[in-house]
């Protein structure tokens, strides 16, 4: 949990060593994204509108709804993540290194497509966040 | 998400809510009167505000004669720490068999 940027709500980053048009087509065909992330059926071409699916669980249908919003061969993906009655933001970034590729993903904001109160509320959950661990923590 | 988890996440959008829900976590059961005097809003407008978090379950009421106390009920903020681990321990995941993924491909 990373949460020193306003909207900032997930960051998971890695190093790996593969050069990054691999990691870009792990990223972008639809059969290796569905060998490591979900079924779907993504095109690399902003505007597309597609699913992400997977087995549903308890309290989950399992199905993410998205839009790709940004392509950037080699360096930047992103998409909209819609699920749940949340929709927050996943942008892939790529940067070379010396051994191979630093791969990041970030994962912004939520906020209800009905509720328009969502808009705004980033930088006090970034804050409250913080503290709400430790609340639950003292339950315990 | 389900509907206890949406009234959690609107009811603590709002920061004079959160700054209440806070006071009340960490300091221990309040009346809305003393409540009124430390958020520094109108005691109908705090009233409201106690009337969200109730029905998030933030809170308890518990009348006392002529005056309502409130309790902070922090095991409500559950579906939030659902929501960011779920996401944090998915993605995680995902990144694993990424990885596998990448050494079986080709160059």
């Amino acid at each position: 949990m990373t949460t020193t940027a306003p909207t900032r709500s997930l960051v998971i980053e890695r190093e790996m060593p593969h050069p990054a048009g691999k990691i870009w087509r792990a990223l972008t065909q639809g059969p290796l994204i569905e060998e490591w992330l979900m079924k779907n059926d993504f095109e690399p071409q902003v505007g597309h509108r597609f699913n992400f699916r997977s087995t549903p669980v308890p309290n989950w249908d399992g199905v993410i709804n998205a839009e790709v919003l940004v392509v950037e061969p080699h360096s930047r993906l992103s998409y909209s993540w819609a699920t749940m009655g949340s929709t927050s933001v996943v942008t892939w970034t790529l940067t070379p290194t010396d051994g191979g590729t630093h791969l990041r993903m970030e994962q912004t904001g939520f906020r209800s497509e009905q509720d328009a109160a969502y808009k705004g509320a980033s930088w006090g959950w970034t804050k409250f966040i913080g503290n709400m661990e430790q609340l639950v923590g003292r339950l315990e | 998400m389900q509907a206890a988890a949406e009234n959690v996440f609107k009811a603590l959008a709002d920061p004079t809510r959160r700054a209440i829900f806070e006071h009340l976590a960490r300091d221990g059961e309040q009346t809305v009167h003393a409540l009124t005097y430390r958020a520094a809003v109108s005691q109908p407008a705090v009233s409201k505000h106690l009337g969200v978090l109730k029905r998030a379950k933030l809170v308890r009421d518990r009348r006392d004669g002529r005056e309502t106390h409130y309790t902070a009920q922090p095991q409500a903020l559950k579906p939030v720490l659902d929501w960011m681990s779920i996401y944090g321990v998915f993605w995680r995941e995902r990144f694993d068999r990424l990885e596998s993924l990448l050494k079986r491909m080709d160059q």
